[in-house]
């Protein structure tokens, strides 16, 4: 399948007062066209900040220090503004975590659909851009669309919301979506009607989803293959079931075996002793090694890189032998 | 939405009632009417007698309901300067006021909105830290130090503006206005720039401060990931909700201006409300005094209820609260 997204050796940093602070330290995924990548990983890892550098819009201070992010041979690192503005929201739309603070709440709904049309298609007119934005709608299963067109957010349900959101995205019919955390703020049992309604979206208009969570049982339904990252490092890469079955680096088998669900009634929760590094402190040698079990020597010397684990997944770890150090 | 404009101006009666036992309570304790009407050579009898007929022996609820039925026909006592009702007085010296704080609000509208957006879009520009330091000088000059200083530039040294009174005015059925002559606008210019000279500094920055605080919303940056030009994200999701604080804070300032125009008015003798105010002050005019409150209290609260409503326009959750 043709590649649509490539993320290669993503380094970005934030100017502070204080001196530079590296967030994500040589990051590389590729997405091919129509694939559902997961993003995972605990706060802090760099994931939202990856999720955002790909449309070019990290917050101040921080900045694409080096690498590149090749959407269907351009890279997105390097072009201008004005070109990059012509991607965003077009064909590359973004989910945000809180439908509650995402909409504007002084704008209806049909002008904050309409005018992504309308920015992206100056020559649109109100009557198709209406149509196209109630066709959007109706896929996202929102009731009596006509009408809902001229409310304003406050008179949305969080659910309703985020599907809200999800139709705007639609909008310009993209060929990636990135979701950052799309369910966080919501009810468990809204959670899954939103999670399968982008699966449902993504697989009959082709698109791709890169999936950003923290999460481990929503990527497991709804994503093809996983990137864990840690530390702003990609620790893990592979096919989800298999990451999932028979995680190969240390700190995913920790995050397994976090899940309540792995623990038996009436035992202790397992957990991950120790906590995330902050970015200005993230110890030599492998990030995790305060953190893991399975610490050797080498662990605290140098850092690995990306190798083929037991099972052929991808993982940053020195149990496994170096050899092929795998950079995509 | 009228529901919610029927809670307001009930709202606003009942301040207006206050202020009323306000005006009363002035009125009850400043000189003793009698004195005013019969001068000292009447005897302790006669005094009483007068007292008597004038109701002044009442109880206070009683002599009340009396004052809010007279200021309900409009009648808050005579002059005693003026030998006019006060009511009269101060209707003649309204317009002048008024175009003054219209003309100055003008300004801060024309002026803050542009120069606020820009320094909270722009901060880090020489222009915007300019505007910043100045504010601040702006802020600290007290409005009859500007009017003095302007009245010495431009009237004295460079002799382009008359240095004081409202210069041509046409009377446009009961309403003197300077707005229509070319004279009129060349003696309201000074005036208006001194009053607006306080309050022009305040808008920016708090334009700007409110403006910046909105960019740093979810939403503005869920508007840039729309792809949306920069003009559609500032003027349009960012500057529309800048403008809810700053209508609350404007309908607020309005009034603190027209009690600046005491300053403003005694400085360029400006013939409104203000010069009025500071002559009646002088001359212990208690009914005017009295009605000079009852009328910019009643000013006050109507420009407030109509700014709510504003309010109400541009915030669609006040809309919805109001239906309830």
């Amino acid at each position: 399948m043709k590649k649509l997204l490539e993320v290669k050796d993503l380094v970005i940093k934030f100017a502070l007062r204080t001196g530079e602070v590296t967030a994500t330290n040589g990051v590389s995924f590729t997405l091919k066209k129509g694939e559902r990548l997961g993003l995972v990983g605990e706060s802090g890892a760099g994931k939202s900040v990856t999720g955002f550098s790909i449309i070019n819009l990290i917050s101040k201070p921080g900045y694409i220090a080096a690498g590149k992010v090749d959407f269907l041979g351009e890279d997105l690192a390097k072009i201008g503004d004005e070109k990059m503005r012509s991607i965003r929201g077009n064909r590359i739309s973004m989910i945000f975590q809180d439908p509650m603070m995402t909409l504007n709440p002084v704008l209806t709904i049909g002008t904050q659909m309409t005018e992504t049309l309308h920015q992206h298609n100056p020559q649109m007119g109100k009557e198709e851009a209406r149509n196209i934005a109630l066709d959007k709608l109706r896929k996202v299963y929102i009731p009596s669309p006509e009408k809902r067109l001229d409310q304003y957010p406050h008179e949305f349900s969080g659910g309703m919301r985020q599907r809200i959101i999800i139709a705007i995205a639609l909008l310009t019919d993209p060929e990636l979506i990135i979701a950052d955390e799309p369910t966080t703020a919501l009810d468990v049992t809204i959670q899954a009607e939103i999670m399968e309604l982008l699966i449902e979206l993504c697989e009959t208009e082709d698109m791709g989803l890169i999936l950003i969570t923290h999460d481990l049982a929503v990527v497991g339904q709804v994503t093809q293959n996983i990137a864990v990252m840690y530390a702003g490092s990609v620790v893990e890469k592979g096919p989800t079931a298999q990451v999932i079955a028979e995680p190969q680096h240390p700190y995913t088998q920790g995050l397994i075996a976090a899940l309540p669900q792995s623990s038996r009634h009436g035992e202790r929760l397992n957990q991950i002793p120790g906590m995330m590094p902050t970015l200005k402190d993230i110890p030599p040698g492998c990030a995790f090694n305060p953190r893991c079990n399975q610490v050797m020597d080498i662990c605290k010397t140098e850092t690995p890189g990306l190798r083929p684990g037991k099972n052929g997944n991808l993982a940053a770890c020195h149990l496994y032998p170096p050899g092929q150090e795998e950079q995509g | 939405m009228i529901a919610f404009m029927i809670r307001r101006i009930i709202q606003a009666l009942i301040v207006i009632i206050i202020i009323s036992i306000i005006g009363f309570a002035i009125k009850q304790s400043v000189g003793d009417p009698l004195r005013e009407l019969l001068g000292i050579s009447v005897s302790a009898e006669e005094r009483e007698e007068f007292r008597e007929k004038l109701g002044l022996n009442d109880p206070w609820y009683i002599q009340y309901g009396r004052f809010l039925g007279d200021a309900a026909r409009g009648d808050l006592g005579t002059s005693m300067f003026y030998k006019r009702p006060a009511t009269e007085v101060i209707l003649e010296k309204a317009p002048a006021t008024l175009e003054l704080v219209f003309v100055s609000s003008l300004i801060i509208i024309l002026l803050s909105v542009p120069l606020g957006i820009f320094s909270a879009i722009k901060p880090n520009a020489l222009f915007s830290r300019f505007l910043m330091g100045g504010s601040i000088v702006g802020v600290s000059i007290p409005v009859f130090l500007t009017a003095i200083m302007m009245v010495y530039i431009f009237s004295i040294k460079l002799g382009w503006l008359p240095s004081y009174g409202r210069g041509e005015v046409v009377m446009v059925g009961g309403w003197g206005t300077g707005l229509l002559t070319l004279d009129g606008w060349k003696h309201i210019l000074m005036p208006s720039v001194a009053l607006s000279s306080i309050m022009l500094p305040l808008f920016i920055r708090l334009i700007r401060s409110e403006m910046m605080e909105v960019l740093e919303a979810e939403y503005i940056k869920y508007a840039w990931a729309k792809g949306l030009a920069h003009k559609r994200v500032w003027f349009v999701h960012a500057f529309k909700n800048t403008l809810l604080p700053v209508i609350t804070v404007g309908g607020v300032q309005l009034g603190v201006t027209i009690a600046f125009t005491i300053l403003t008015e005694t400085v360029f003798q400006w013939q409104g409300l203000g010069f009025m105010f500071m002559e009646a002050v002088e001359r212990s005019d208690a009914p005017l005094l009295v009605a000079y409150l009852m009328f910019v209290g009643i000013v006050m609260v109507g420009v407030n209820t109509i700014v709510d409503m504003i309010y109400g326009l541009v915030n669609p959750t006040i809309r919805i609260a109001g239906v309830k």
